[in-house]
């Protein structure tokens, strides 16, 4: 278990200019739903883009603190449309 | 990772056009992600080998450090990493992946 804040940190400190939205799907603080909104990702592909994020939150993965995590990436433009049609 | 999981992984990697390392097998996924994949699998119709990584605890683990991806299920379309469970939604509901299928089994 890792508590929501904890996991935002740490991607943050991975990916400093990251907006990071977090829903614990279960309740149980083991399984989320991240959104991260971020410059870095332009030009990166979609695995890329994940890996960033992966990297960033590697030990709680590892640790199993995370159990499992539903990513969805964004850079800024791509979420202003995302934002714009929903 | 030791070399013979690697050379396992490796040729199991590049001897299939299309393979899935999940938890389970497309029968009886193990885990709501590898569902997800088995059934965007299914819906393209095409033939794809899967590999159980509850079977082999050194595949489990080797897959991950092999990809630099650390969760199952992990999909290789020619030999190439393409994603987990999230990308493979995102690819699907792209149309990204029919074409991504459709190129490696016309190779």
């Amino acid at each position: 278990m890792i508590h929501p804040d904890q996991v935002a940190s740490m991607i943050k400190s991975g990916i400093p200019d990251a907006d990071v939205q977090i829903q614990d799907l279960t309740g149980g603080n083991d399984h989320y739903q991240i959104v991260v909104i971020s410059p870095t990702f332009e030009g990166k592909g979609l695995v890329q883009q994940h890996q960033l994020v992966y990297g960033a939150v590697q030990s709680a993965m590892s640790s199993e603190a995370i159990h499992a995590l539903s990513l969805k990436t964004y850079t800024p433009e791509e979420w202003a449309t995302a934002s714009a049609a929903s | 990772m030791t070399s013979d999981v690697q050379t396992q992984i490796e040729s199991i990697v590049k001897s299939n056009k299309i393979v899935v390392f999940m938890k389970g097998n497309r029968l009886m996924p193990q885990c709501g992600f590898s569902n997800n994949v088995v059934q965007i699998m299914n819906m393209l119709g095409v033939p794809y080998e899967t590999v159980d990584v509850l079977e082999d605890e050194n595949i489990r683990q080797g897959i991950k450090a092999y990809s630099s991806w650390p969760t199952i299920p992990q999909v290789y379309i020619n030999g190439e990493f393409v994603g987990g469970s999230d990308i493979m939604v995102e690819l699907y509901n792209s149309g990204k992946l029919q074409e991504q299928v459709e190129i490696a089994l016309a190779s």
